[in-house]
C-alpha cells in the first residue's frame, strides 16, 4: 500500500522538485527504502549506508518522531504519513562554522 | 509575605494551575507550570541565572565583565534583567527583523544591541556572536546549547518544584528548544518514579528547515547528546502553527494568557490525554502572551496568525 511522504526542502531536488510522494511499504524502513529506489539521489541523504536514520534526519508518522516509537520497524498503513524533517533546535543551526569559544571553557564539544 | 532583597530571588518557585477543564478525559487532569510569572517573563530566567552563577564559580566571570549572546528571544531578556542587577555589561547580537518588544526589552534592561542582518536571521546573529567571542576572548559567551547550567537549572529547581506540588504526575510534556527544561526535569522526576513518561513538543521550525543548505547544517544541542536525550524522552512530537494558536487561544477560557509555544506544549498535552483513561499530565508553560501581542494570535484571523507564525521565535 502507498503511504505519503512530505519531503523537506533540502531533499526535494532529488526527488523531482516534490513536495509530497508516495511509496509502498508495511514499515517506515521499507516506505523508506521504497523512496530511495525510486529517487537514488536520497541515498545517504535519509538511510545511511548501514540502513540507519541519518543523524541529522527525523522522521514523524502522523507527526509522532519515529525514534521514539519502533523506528525504522514502526508498522505503517495506507492512511499513514510520513513527513521527513532535519533536525534542527529552536533557534540554532549552521554551528559548522563556530570556533572553539562557541562553547564556554570546560564544556566538551559533542559535534 | 516576605520582602525579597532583589528581583533575582522571585526567579523560580513558580505556580502550577489545574486546567483539567481544557482535558478531553476528565479522567486525565492537566496541570500548567506558569513559568510566565518569572520576573524577565519566561522560563529562561532559571537557565540564564544559573549559567551566570556557574561562570561566577568557575572564575569566567568576574564584577564588570562583558557577556555576548545571540539570542533574540527569553534567554537574552534573562540574561539582560540578571547583568542589569549583578552589574555586567550584555552585549546582545540581534537579527534587525525582531519584534519591538524584544528590542525594547533588552535595551531597557541596558543591554548593548549589535545589529545582525535581519536577511541572516537567527542563525546569521549566532554565527556574528561566535566570531565576536573569538575576537574577545576576554567576554563570556555562554551558549545555552552547550551549558550544562542549562539542564542543571531545571534539574535543581523546575523538577522538584513539580515534585513537591505534584507528586502524582504520571506525564510531564514541555517544548524541546535547547532540550534543557526536558532533560534537567525528565531525569529528576524519573529518579523519583521511573514511571513517569517525558515528552517533548517541537514546534514548528518552517523558516529554520527552509534555510538549511544541506543536511549536514543540522544541529542537535550538545547538552541532548551529553544527557542522552535520546534515551531520556518517551515520545516527541511536531505540532503544526494552526494547532498551537488555536490552544493558545483556548487557553484563556481558564484566564491563562501564555505565548504560542505554550499553546503547541498544550496540543501536545491534549493528544495526549486522549489516549490515557486516567493520569496527570503536567505541562509547561514557557512564557506569558504580552511578548506576542504585535503578532494579532488572539485577535486576527486564524490563518493569517498561522501564515505569521512561521517568522515568529517561539523559545
Amino acid at each position: 500500500m502507498p503511504v505519503l511522504v512530505n519531503l523537506p526542502t533540502v531533499l526535494r531536488s532529488h526527488a523531482g522538485g516534490a513536495k509530497t510522494v508516495s511509496a509502498e511499504g508495511s514499515t517506515v524502513g521499507e516506505v523508506l527504502t521504497a523512496l530511495v529506489g525510486e529517487y537514488p539521489g536520497l541515498a545517504g541523504q535519509v538511510i545511511n549506508g548501514d540502513g540507519s536514520l541519518h543523524k541529522f534526519v527525523n522522521v514523524y508518522l502522523n507527526d509522532d518522531d519515529v525514534r521514539y516509537l519502533s523506528a525504522l520497524d514502526t508498522p505503517v498503513t495506507d492512511s499513514d504519513e510520513l513527513s521527513i524533517l532535519p533536525a534542527v533546535a529552536g533557534g540554532a543551526v549552521a554551528d559548522a562554522t563556530a570556533g572553539d569559544r562557541a562553547v564556554p571553557p570546560g564544556v566538551p564539544r559533542s559535534r | 509575605m516576605t520582602a525579597y532583597g532583589s528581583v533575582l530571588e522571585l526567579i523560580g518557585n513558580t505556580p502550577l494551575v489545574d486546567i483539567t477543564r481544557l482535558s478531553p478525559n476528565p479522567d486525565v487532569r492537566l496541570l500548567i507550570k506558569l513559568e510566565g510569572q518569572n520576573p524577565g517573563g519566561s522560563v529562561k530566567d532559571r537557565i540564564a541565572l544559573s549559567m551566570i552563577e556557574e561562570a561566577e564559580k568557575d572564575g569566567i566571570l568576574k564584577p564588570g565583565h562583558t557577556l555576548i549572546e545571540p539570542s533574540s528571544g527569553n534567554t537574552g531578556i534573562g540574561l539582560a534583567l540578571i547583568c542589569q542587577v549583578k552589574g555586567y555589561h550584555l552585549i546582545v547580537v540581534l537579527a534587525t527583523n525582531v519584534s519591538i518588544e524584544r528590542r525594547q526589552l533588552l535595551e531597557s534592561w541596558g543591554a548593548e544591541i549589535i545589529d545582525s542582518p535581519g536577511s541572516e536571521g537567527s542563525n546569521g546573529a549566532v554565527r556574528r556572536a561566535q566570531a565576536l567571542a573569538v575576537e574577545h576572548p576576554e567576554w563570556a559567551f555562554l551558549y545555552q546549547y552547550a551549558n550544562p547550567a542549562n539542564p542543571k537549572a531545571h534539574y535543581e529547581g523546575t523538577g522538584p518544584e513539580i515534585w513537591k506540588d505534584c507528586p502524582e504526575v504520571t506525564h510531564f510534556v514541555a517544548g524541546l528548544g535547547t532540550s534543557g527544561t526536558l532533560l534537567g526535569v525528565g531525569r529528576f522526576l524519573k529518579e523519583q518514579n521511573p514511571a513517569v513518561k517525558i515528552l517533548a513538543i517541537e514546534p514548528p521550525a518552517g523558516e529554520l528547515v527552509d534555510g538549511l543548505r544541506n543536511l549536514d547544517d543540522g544541529y542537535i544541542p550538545p547538552i541532548f547528546i551529553d544527557n542522552r536525550g535520546a534515551e531520556l524522552l518517551d515520545g516527541k512530537r511536531i505540532v503544526r502553527p494552526r494547532e498551537s494558536i488555536e490552544w493558545t487561544r483556548r487557553l484563556t477560557e481558564v484566564g491563562i494568557f501564555a505565548g504560542i509555544s505554550t499553546g503547541a506544549a498544550l496540543a501536545g498535552a491534549v493528544t495526549t490525554a486522549a489516549t490515557l483513561d486516567s493520569g496527570t499530565i503536567v505541562v509547561i508553560s514557557a512564557d506569558g502572551g504580552w511578548k506576542y501581542l504585535s503578532t494579532g494570535a488572539w485577535t486576527d484571523d486564524l490563518d493569517v496568525v498561522t501564515e505569521r507564525a512561521a517568522r515568529i521565535t517561539y523559545f
